[in-house]
């Protein structure tokens, strides 16, 4: 029992020195304090960025080389035709890359179509002006994504087939799991969408949750990956909620958009009234899934950054005050961000299911409609 | 003499701190007097405080 707990501890313990190995990133010592600066500024925005390989640490070794650790991912581009090769042609955006005639090279993890010499031209304000062919490569984040969505069908198909097998009695992970998919059930989605509909929502509820907690829980890891933390994921996610919200929205739905006062008001007084209330309402139809997106991504994003600085502590200080400091401040911060990654997949759980409440909400008797409590959120 | 944008980004986390520091503080308060309610409250005090957050970002951002 005791080693056990001790062991968890230092599980924990491992865990959440892991985003120490992030900082092997070598700082010249020559560039002097503002140039570790920059450079800790710059690791941190390429780590909050997708890439086109999965390295795990990079470190220069003693020959002067920069050596990376990873694997390549496969790079997919279609321009004039369907373009396929593997992103270590780019050796980490050193190197251009030549495939079917045409030249890429990686700029800020983007590829862009340059000539031979890989020269990419740039506006006043200094944005590439080169082609950017259609990107549909296995980045980082669609790796994650993937290992995550493999990983979730795994754990809870065979739970499902414990079930089945002991009539009910949760086994192994589902001993762990019944009680948050239980919590779900009974206090998100039945007192948000209503005893009468909830089951056609708990498919999609308990996925969003799973599969947002499991890659906020991905992103502490030391495999530095920052998926949730990616607008464009997001924004997926937010928009299936949108989808779904109006795709299954009920006639009340509607109305409640476009005709809000029903028959307790004469048409000419409504007219007035509608001039301002209908545009709003018809914003707040985007504004809800917009909210969502945004709150999930600055979320994630701004606990890696507070992470990355923290760790980027031991290098601007450089004597034995950085170490410890950096040490125990990021491992108060990791405590958090365990609390932060269940809570915004949480939140993101609850205001999906508020909002498909609002879809599919009916009133029965017109006149004993009663207002929900969390109407305009 | 103008205002960095970083300044109007620190009001605004005050502005939105200060927010959930209100809505912990009332939540405490309201589950003190009616523990039975208890996860009533916390669910509005989560979605309050996470509109407010929402804010505070968006300030940051523009900041």
């Amino acid at each position: 029992m005791r080693t056990t707990l001790v062991s968890k501890l230092l599980a924990v313990f491992l865990l959440c020195l892991g985003p120490v190995l992030f900082a092997k990133e070598s700082t010249d010592e020559a560039q002097g304090p503002e140039g570790t600066k920059a450079e800790i500024k710059e690791y941190i925005e390429h780590h909050l960025q997708d890439s086109h390989d999965f390295s795990i640490a990079s470190y220069t070794n003693e020959a002067g080389e920069k050596v990376h650790l990873g694997f390549p991912l496969p790079v997919i581009l279609w321009d004039d035709g369907l373009k396929v090769f593997s992103s270590s042609k780019f050796h980490h955006g050193e190197t251009v890359a030549q495939a079917g005639g045409n030249h890429y090279r990686l700029y800020h993890s983007k590829i862009y179509r340059t000539d031979a010499e890989g020269t990419i031209e740039y506006d006043e304000a200094h944005h590439p002006t080169n082609v950017k062919p259609l990107d549909l490569s296995i980045t980082k984040n669609v790796v994650m994504m993937l290992v995550t969505g493999l990983l979730l069908f795994w754990i809870f198909t065979g739970m499902a087939k414990n079930y089945a097998r002991t009539g009910g009695i949760p086994k192994g992970a589902g001993k762990f799991f019944e009680p948050i998919v239980l919590y779900i059930r009974d206090d998100i989605a039945r007192p948000n969408i209503g005893e009468k509909k909830y089951k056609r929502y708990m498919p999609m509820l308990l996925t969003v949750f799973f599969f947002i907690w499991f890659l906020n829980m991905f992103g502490l890891t030391p495999l530095g990956v920052n998926v949730t933390g990616n607008i464009a994921v997001t924004t997926a996610l937010a928009l299936i909620v949108f989808l779904i919200t109006n795709l299954t929205g009920t006639r009340d739905y509607w109305m409640h958009i476009f005709d809000p006062l029903g028959s307790a008001m004469p048409w000419y007084g409504k007219l007035v009234i509608y001039i301002i209330l209908v545009p709003i309402e018809i914003l707040g139809m985007f504004i809800k899934p917009f909210a969502l997106l945004i709150r999930l991504y600055a979320n994630m994003t701004a606990g890696h950054v507070v992470m990355m600085s923290l760790i980027g502590l031991i290098f601007i200080f450089k004597s034995w005050v950085g170490g410890p400091l950096s040490f125990g401040l990021s491992f108060a911060i990791s405590l958090i961000e365990f609390f932060v990654a269940l809570l915004q997949a949480y939140i993101f759980t609850m205001l999906s299911a508020l909002y498909f409440g609002f879809a599919s909400e009916e009133h029965e008797h017109e006149h004993e409609h009663e207002e929900p409590v969390l109407e305009h959120l | 003499m103008e205002i960095p944008s970083v300044i109007g980004a620190g009001l605004a986390v005050i502005g939105a701190g200060i927010g959930i520091g209100m809505i912990g503080g009332r939540a405490m308060e309201a589950i003190a007097r009616q523990p039975e309610a208890y996860g009533k409250i916390q669910t509005a005090m989560l979605i309050a405080a996470a509109l407010i957050e929402g804010i505070g970002f968006a300030a940051i951002f523009a900041g």
